[in-house]
Parts: structure tokens; sequence; C-alpha cells
């Protein structure tokens, strides 16, 4: 036995290295025919990697104090080597992950993903999406400019619509009557250690229970229902090492240059990822005129501003806010369609996902944008009339989905899977 | 005639409703222009330094645009000897904001806050209004505390009814009054010089980003090339 060799049999009589790596890696057989869209599970670990290692580097260089915070983040632009770079993939890498993540979302919703046996995986990974709005929410206060400021102060004080207990949950959360120092700290501390625990916990599960019931694929259909009866994996299967590894890299590369480019060339990208106005210092005496979020945040602002108030509370826009993000959690229980896959499934079902996807889409614009940009018909704006109706739709495509799925015509599913 | 000395500048106004709502002139700055930088950098420790601080900005950042510790030290710093310093001022902020209603803001990234054009045209639209307690009022930021600096070199411009439209008053202009020790064109060009300074100062290491940039994109091009046929060469047995 070569000395490697021997090592590598040390280990494994104490540690399961080489059975790991066999059963989740060179021995997990996922479906050979993956498209496009399956590049953007991987790419998501690998922007969470970057994630946290440009992180650690900025938490070495940045002060959690209102009074320094903004100077700080300058500091690292200028003063610290390479601090430039840090910065800018961590801003980019930010809006990049809510890209890579709803993609592999819509993925999801396209190919059936979150339907039997894989409901466990899907609530893992909306679990997983709430965890990341949290982490963006709690990061974005700390650059401490006067979006950071005023967007947590929006946030905040949408816990405060809650009735009864509203008040004092908000005081809670900031730890003072307005955003502060206080708020910076404890914010500072859920962003760098408490969320990314969780997340990383949260990730670790989401591939345990994807390895458990393998993966599905654009067909929709069990590739381990035809098992190769002389070697026991599914016909339909290849090892994930070597041939999805070396494709993922393929990903990776198209990726890291999409990336790149944002990063070097366009880094506030035109506004929507490092917002202008946050290149004020917080300034609590002044309310900017126009209070946008992030964009990965606007479908959900915006449906928040299309509610209207009703027994003088604002709750109700809070609420359906609350509810467009944990109905995802019902998803594998509201499709009744014979088929996991848009490719088999009828007309019904891919309008009613266009639709969805338009008004996401529509509604994540017109949360950018201030409610009287497009002018008003008699006392109401226009861009609230039509978030109301993108709201409805966007409901629409879950709370209809019950009906519409069973009654839709679908064509059978393949035996193997096509191409 | 008296009226055609008068320099009309092209800059219309909503009688309502001028909160910076107007038309933004395009700045006419290059980032590769190092003199103009330079150039703008003389400007701005000299009419904008004594208020307004660049906390961020360091005076020996400025050897980036070829300029000497010497020559920085003796043409550009006046409120302190050591190179590594920032640009700060010695106004304190209770002062200030006791002076002009608030304090005057730090200079270091307002130029990514507001970008050039709306720079370029708030240090252009300063007019006469004997109704602000400074004199002056600005088209791109009414109301503004800050007084106009630079009217020396400018000028003093008022604001009065468009000479085409008879009666009209909600068409508005800035007509040249008196005329300060620039050139209208003169003075277009310290402003747009002191806008790039502006500019460069918000993010120093723009030009690295970008040049690294295109290191990257063509590095990743380039291993584009074997990790594609990597993958078609372990895919090819694969029906």
């Amino acid at each position: 036995m070569s000395k490697p060799q021997a090592l590598l049999h040390w280990i494994d009589e104490r540690f399961p290295l080489t059975a790991l790596w066999k059963s989740q890696v060179s021995e997990y057989y996922a479906p050979k025919n993956f498209n496009f869209w399956y590049y953007f599970g991987s790419l998501a670990l690998l922007v969470l990697v970057i994630q946290i290692v440009s992180g650690i580097f900025l938490t070495m260089n940045y002060k959690p104090d209102a009074h320094q915070a903004f100077q700080s983040v300058e500091y690292i632009m200028r003063d610290v080597e390479g601090g430039w770079f840090i910065r800018y993939m961590h801003s980019t890498g930010a809006s990049m992950f809510f890209i890579v993540v709803y993609l592999h979302m819509f993925r999801g919703l396209m190919y059936g993903s979150y339907r039997k046996p894989r409901e466990l995986l899907w609530l893992v990974g909306v679990l997983i999406y709430l965890c990341m709005m949290a982490e963006a929410f709690f990061g974005y206060l700390l650059p401490w400019g006067q979006m950071s400021y005023w967007g947590a102060q929006v946030i905040v004080n949408l816990f405060g619509a809650i009735p009864i207990i509203g008040d004092d949950l908000a005081v809670w959360i900031r730890g003072d009557y307005v955003v502060s120092d206080a708020t910076l700290n404890r914010f500072f501390a859920f962003h760098v250690i408490a969320i990314p625990l969780v997340l990383l916990a949260l990730v670790v599960v989401h591939l345990m229970a994807l390895h458990e019931v393998g993966s599905n694929n654009p067909d929709g259909i069990e590739i381990k229902k035809n098992i190769n009866p002389a070697t026991g994996h599914p016909l339909d299967g290849i090892p994930f090492h070597p041939y999805y590894t070396i494709k993922d890299m393929v990903g990776v590369v198209v990726f890291l240059a999409v990336f790149s480019f944002i990063m070097f060339f366009a880094p506030e990208m035109g506004g929507y990822f490092l917002e202008y106005n946050n290149f004020i210092p917080a300034d609590p005496l002044q309310t900017p005129p126009h209070i946008a979020p992030v964009w990965y945040f606007t479908p959900y602002y915006a449906m928040l501003r299309a509610v209207p108030a009703f027994v003088h509370t604002q709750f109700w826009g809070v609420l359906v806010m609350g509810v467009a993000v944990l109905i995802f959690f019902l998803l594998p229980w509201l499709d009744r369609s014979p088929a996991k896959s848009i490719r088999y499934k009828g007309p019904y079902f891919k309008v009613a996902l266009a639709v969805f996807v338009i008004s996401f889409l529509v509604l994540g614009w017109l949360g950018t944008q201030p409610t009287a940009f497009l002018g008003s018909i008699g006392k109401t704006e226009i861009a609230v009339i039509l978030a109301r109706v993108f709201t409805l739709l966007y409901f629409a495509f879950f709370l209809l989905m019950p009906w519409y799925s069973r009654i839709d015509k679908t064509i059978p599913e393949p035996e193997r899977v096509t191409g | 005639m008296k009226a055609a000395r008068f320099f009309i500048l092209l800059i219309p106004l909503a009688a309502t409703g001028a909160t910076g709502e107007i038309k933004l002139d395009r700045a006419p700055v290059d980032p590769r222009d190092a003199v103009s930088i330079q150039r703008g950098a003389q400007v701005f420790v000299n009419y904008c330094l004594s208020c307004h601080s660049a906390e961020a900005m360091r005076y020996n950042r400025l050897e980036e645009l070829g300029l000497t510790e010497q020559q920085i030290k003796d043409n550009l710093m006046f409120t302190t000897d050591k190179i590594g310093d920032t640009m700060t001022v010695a106004m304190r902020r209770a002062d200030a904001k006791s002076w002009f209603g608030v304090p005057p803001p730090d200079l270091s990234v307002i130029a990514r806050a507001r970008g050039a054009d709306w720079l370029y045209t708030y240090l252009r639209t300063f007019y006469r209004d004997d109704t602000r307690e400074t004199g002056w009022n600005n088209l791109a930021f009414s109301n503004v505390g800050m007084p106009h600096v630079l009217y020396e070199l400018q000028g003093q411009q008022e604001l009065k009814p468009h000479p085409q439209s008879e009666g009209d008053t909600s068409d508005q202009t800035l007509v040249l009054q008196s005329t300060g020790k620039l050139s209208p064109e003169d003075y277009d060009k310290l402003t747009a010089d002191l806008v790039n300074y502006l500019v460069f100062m918000s993010e120093p290491a723009r030009e690295t980003r970008i040049r690294i940039g295109y290191a990257v994109l063509i590095f990743l091009g380039a291993l584009f090339v074997p990790v594609y046929l990597l993958k078609k060469e372990y895919w090819k047995d694969v029906h």
C-alpha cells in the first residue's frame, strides 16, 4: 500500500471518508438529462461560499458603530489593501445570491420539484429563502447609509403594525425607540453569526434531503423506477462525479464571468445593487423623499403598498406580504396534477406559471418606483391599481392551483427520461 | 442693446415645485483626464475645503494623478502638513449648523450619491434671491443653505421670465446680470474640472477596478475553453 492509500485507510477506519465520498458524490446517481436550469443549485452554493469568505474579510475592517460604520466602509474601499474588491464582491454577491435562488426556485416550479417525494426538500428550501431574506435585511443596515437606515426603519415598523403586541415588538427588535447604535450592533450580530449558522445548517439539511430522495429532472419522473439489474444503479442515472462536477465547472466559469462583469464594470448596477442614496450617511432627522428597498424585496414591498388600510390599521398589507412568502410552503399540497413536469402538464398550468412570473416581475418593478410615478385616476394612483391587480394574480397562481391543476389536460409521462 | 449682453443659460424652470426636478446638464467628465482632475483638486481645496470636509480622502491619494508628494504639499495642502492625512476642516459642526442651518455635508462620496450631472448643474445654477438669508438660491437644490462661493468667478445670475415668452411667468430662465472673473465658457470648464475631481474622489480605486476587470474577464474567457472541452470529453459517452 502506498503512503497516501495507507493514510486514507487509517482515516477510513476512524471516519467514513471514502464511504461518504462514494455515497454522496462519486456514486450518487443523478438523472442524465439535467438542462440549463440545473446549474443554479450548485451556483447558489458557490455564492454562499463567496459571501462567507468575503464577509469574513469585511468583518476584519468594518466597525458596527453608528458613528464609525459609514466611514469604515469607505475606509475599506480606500485604505484596506484590496478592500474595494472584497466589498464589491460582497455587495454584488448579495444580489447575485437572490438572482440565482429565484432561478433555482423557478426551476422547481417548472419541473414540479416540490412534489412527492420531495416535499421536505422544498420546505427546507423555502426556509433557506426566508433565512436569506433575514440575512439580507440585517446586512443592509450595516453600511449605515440613508437607505440602510430608513429601509430598516420601514421594515421594523411593519412589525409595529401587528395588533396589540406590535409596538412592543418593534422596540424589542430595534433595542431602542428608533433605529440606533443598539440596532446596528444587534443586526451585526445577526448578520455575521446567528443567521449564517442557521443558513449553513439548513443548506446541509437541504442537500441531505436531496441525496435521500434523489434529484428530480426536467421530465419529472423518478429514475429510481428503472434500475439496471446488473449494476443496481438507475438506467437513466450517471454518477454526480465526474459528470456533473465537470459540467457544473462550465456553469461556474460562465457565472463568474457575469459576476465579474458586474463587479468590475458596474458594481452599482444602475442603483439597483448599490442604491445611490446609500452613499449619504444615515441621518435620523431627515427622511428621504423616496424609500425603496433593494430590488430583491420590491415585489413584496409593492404588495405592502397596494393593500389599503382597513379598520384603521395598515396591518393587512403586512399580512398580505407575509402570506405571499409563506404560501410557498403550501405548494406541495396545492398541486393536484398527475404530471410533475411542465413538459407533461396542460395549458392551464403553463398560463398560470407565466402569469405568476410576470406578476412577480411587474410587482418587483413597481416596488422600485414611487407610487405616483404613473399618475393617478381620480384619487387612486395607477401604480397602486396595477400592484393590486398583480398581487391578486400572484395569489391566484397558488390559491387556484388545486382547481386548475386537477382539470388541466396532461400528456402521459414517459417511462424513461428524454433527451 | 443691453439685453444682448446677457448670457442666457438654457435652463427652463417650472415655477412650482423646483425641488430638483429640473433637467440636468450632462457633465463633461473624463476619469482618464488626470490634468482636469488635478485642476479640479485645486478648485476643491481652495473653494470647498474650508467648509466641506472629505474625511475619507487622503492627500497622498492625489499621487495617483501623477503629482509628486512635494507638489501636493506646495499646492494643495493648507490644513495639515502630513501627506497621509485626510481632508478635514477646522469648522465645528455646531458652528456650521448655526451659520448655514445644516452642517455642510462631507463630500468624499457625494458624486456617488448625487451623480456627476447633478453636481455640474448645481454648481452652475445659483441665482440671486433676496428672500433667502444668504441671498442665494439654486435651481437644482431649491432653498439651499449654501451661498454661491464661486460667484466671483461666475458672476451673479438672476431668475427672469424667458425673453421669448411674453407674459408667461412660469417659463423662467437664468440670466447673468453681472459678469465674474471668468467667461461663461471658462466657468463651465472650471466646474467640469471640479466635478471630475469629485467623481475621482468618490472612488479612487475606479481605474484599478476596471483594469483588473479586463484581466479577469480575459482569464475567465481563456479558462472556459479547456473546461468546456473537458466537459465534452467526459460526456461523449452519455446518451
